[in-house]
């Protein structure tokens, strides 16, 4: 007897599961795509992820999901400023695919005909049995984007993928594919209105010797779920940095799930969470060196306010034939309340023998003597906690080397500490 | 302008009692200099002047311009005027001097009622302050006090305060880790600052400092209390018989 059927479910599985019988029928695709969302809800049938299941250790779904918003298709939802300036914004609104101004010497398709016409039923499906977020957002997914950057192109305007919402249920797909020495900044904005359940899934190759910035700024309504998931493939001699900020959402799980497939491929991860009210917010990262001389730096920076909790799987898999890679990993933790937390589980599974990984991970308060010389200058409590806070994120940010994009990060800090420290 | 007047202190979190009954007033314009043995009180005097939270007051009052400033927290101080040259300068990562300074000049400025400065009034002020420490500008793009040497640290603390402009400076063994040269240049710094509405205070453990920075009064501290006031001269005493004899005669 399968254990699984033992259990009773909860009322959101069969709010998930009556979801899909009431959608599957409007949803896009062909009979493959059609029965890789029934393989995908074969696997929420038998219930979603509790603590038992290491890969959920810190984030128990089936707990903490305690509702499933029905779909609303009614509420008007407009694109949001461009993080960044001069930039071609991809709106999903309310889950579909907006009319968008298509950027230049860029290729892009609605996902929704990616669906129908089944050319996209490859990156469908859930790639592990503990693949929650690829379950769920394989079953519902109707809509996104599927971006072609041709080899050699130096995209000049970034590339904003918007996934916004106004409530109600949404799940969104990306696919970007960088050619061959192609340059390009991508941001991936996640928000809306009102406690939605938004899952979305992003898919990047980048091609060999490209250079590729991809920015996440999540800052999801207080009573949504973020169920964010990046799928990377790193071609050879290719440079692809992940910049991620979470500042938003009751519940959020971002998975990181990045291969560094070419060899002499390097990856900079560097990651900001900003924790507050009784937000759970996870990060999980499943990082393969599968190619020598591939080289990772990985750098999470979390402060945690009021009730909230978060945690930081960092997972690196060094393979036998990836000699000579180097990959350090590092997670701090500023915790400004007693009631908050913040767990950070380092894995390292190394098969090559002549490899360099670090890692470490640390939690702290702010120093009473910092706080003291501060104010002893004339600056009152509250500036001196913010500057003190910010100085410890900012060194993150600032390793962006991208001045517009340093600036509106650090003025997306400046406003959290306004509202939260 | 400073009156302390039977200050009692101990730390916060065991309760040692390190002040035992201080008295120490000073006028607008005077210099006073507080020596004293290691472990007589002499930085817990000035942490306590500043409002660190590490020390409770069980006794006594620090009057600043007839007003008590135990209740006020350190940033309400420092707007008051008040004004502390750490012994040991924190190290801040990510917070670059130059931002900090700025934030300091316009907090203090704000809380008393003043406009706030413009970058360029304010690069002009640092940069003068700076060069007449001489101070190189560079050092300011650096994170606050971080991988600077010990005399480095001192010109910045001195620079912070030709640009915050205090009423009450105090200066806690400002003169430790200095070579001569830095020494020189600190002194300047602080005589610079002298003006008939400002008081200085200099902590020491040496007569050294006195020679360039000349005292209006001296101050002998032992265990906790002021046990020997008098004027410059006192320092020299001091220096050619050592705090034996004196401490055996407040004994």
């Amino acid at each position: 007897m399968n254990i699984q059927t033992q259990i009773k479910r909860t009322p959101t599985e069969e709010a998930l599961l009556a979801a899909f019988a009431e959608r599957a029928a409007h949803l896009p695709g062909d009979a493959r795509v059609a029965e890789k969302r029934e393989e995908a809800v074969e696997l929420l049938r038998r219930g979603l992820p509790s603590r038992k299941i290491e890969a959920w250790h810190y984030t128990d779904l089936r707990r903490l999901l305690s509702s499933v918003p029905a779909f609303d298709f009614s509420a008007g939802v407009e694109p949001v400023p461009a993080l960044l300036p001069n930039s071609s914004v991809l709106p999903v609104l309310n889950g579909v695919a907006a009319k968008a101004e298509t950027p230049q010497g860029v290729s892009v398709a609605a996902m929704t005909n990616a669906l129908s016409d089944g050319s996209f039923v490859k990156l469908l499906g859930a790639v592990a049995p503990e693949d929650t977020v690829g379950a769920i957002n394989s079953a519902f997914a109707a809509d996104g984007y599927v971006v072609e950057i041709p080899a050699g192109a130096a995209v000049a305007k970034p590339i904003e993928l918007q996934n916004i919402h106004a409530g109600g249920q949404v799940h969104t797909r990306f696919a970007v594919r960088t050619g061959e020495g192609s340059k390009a900044t991508i941001v991936e904005r996640q928000t809306g209105e009102g406690g939605a359940l938004v899952s979305s899934v992003s898919h990047l190759d980048v091609g060999d010797g490209a250079e590729i910035l991809w920015l996440i700024v999540q800052e999801q309504p207080e009573g949504a779920t973020h169920l964010g998931q990046i799928n990377v493939k790193i071609g050879r001699n290719a440079k692809f940095t992940l910049f991620l900020m979470n500042a938003g959402g009751k519940l959020v799980r971002q998975e990181l799930r990045i291969v560094a497939e070419g060899e002499g491929s390097k990856f900079r991860l560097r990651g900001v969470n900003l924790l507050s009210g009784d937000t759970h917010c996870d990060v999980t990262m499943v990082l393969d060196h599968a190619a020598p001389h591939t080289i990772s730096t990985e750098t999470i920076r979390n402060v945690v306010t009021g009730k909230a909790e978060g945690a930081f799987q960092g997972q690196i898999r060094v393979a036998r034939p990836a000699q000579k890679t180097d990959a350090k990993m590092a997670c701090n933790t500023l915790l400004l309340s007693d009631e908050g937390g913040f767990s950070a589980k380092p894995e390292l599974e190394i098969f090559a023998d002549d490899v360099a990984c670090g890692h470490g991970a640390t939690v702290t308060e702010i120093q009473p003597d910092h706080l003291f010389y501060l104010m002893a200058r004339g600056i009152d409590e509250k500036t001196a906690r913010g500057l003190l806070v910010k100085a410890f994120l900012a060194e993150v940010i600032e390793e962006l080397e991208d001045e517009p994009a340093i600036e509106v990060l650090e003025a997306k800090l400046d406003a959290w500490f306004a509202a939260h420290v | 302008m400073l009156e302390i007047k039977n200050l009692h202190a101990r730390i916060a979190e065991d309760g040692t009692e390190i002040l035992r009954g201080v008295n120490l007033t000073m006028k607008p314009g005077e210099v006073a200099a507080i020596m004293g043995p290691n472990g007589s009180g002499k930085s817990t005097l000035s942490y306590v002047i500043a409002g660190r939270e590490d020390y409770e007051v069980t006794e006594g009052d620090i009057l600043f311009n007839g007003e008590s400033i135990l209740e006020m927290d350190p940033a309400e101080r420092a707007a008051a005027g008040v004004f502390l040259a750490f012994q040991y300068p924190m190290e801040i990562p990510g917070v670059a001097t130059m931002e900090f300074l700025k934030v300091a000049m316009n907090s203090q400025r704000k809380a008393r009622g003043d406009e706030e400065l413009k970058i360029p009034e304010l690069m002009k002020r640092v940069r003068k302050a700076a060069e007449e420490l001489s101070m190189d500008m560079g050092m300011l793009k650096r994170p606050l006090n971080v991988g600077f040497s010990g005399g480095e640290k001192k010109r910045a603390e001195i620079l912070q305060m030709k640009l915050l402009e205090p009423a009450l400076c105090v200066l806690d063994e400002t003169d430790s880790g200095l070579d001569i040269d830095a020494l020189k240049i600190v002194a300047d710094g602080v005589n610079a600052l002298r003006s008939p509405d400002r008081a200085i205070v200099v902590i020491t453990h040496y007569q050294r400092l006195l020679d360039y920075i000349v005292p209006d009064s001296v101050h002998v501290l032992y265990k906790g209390r002021v046990v020997k006031s008098g004027e410059k001269e006192l320092a020299q005493e001091l220096e050619k018989n050592g705090y034996a004899g004196l401490i055996g005669e407040a004994a």
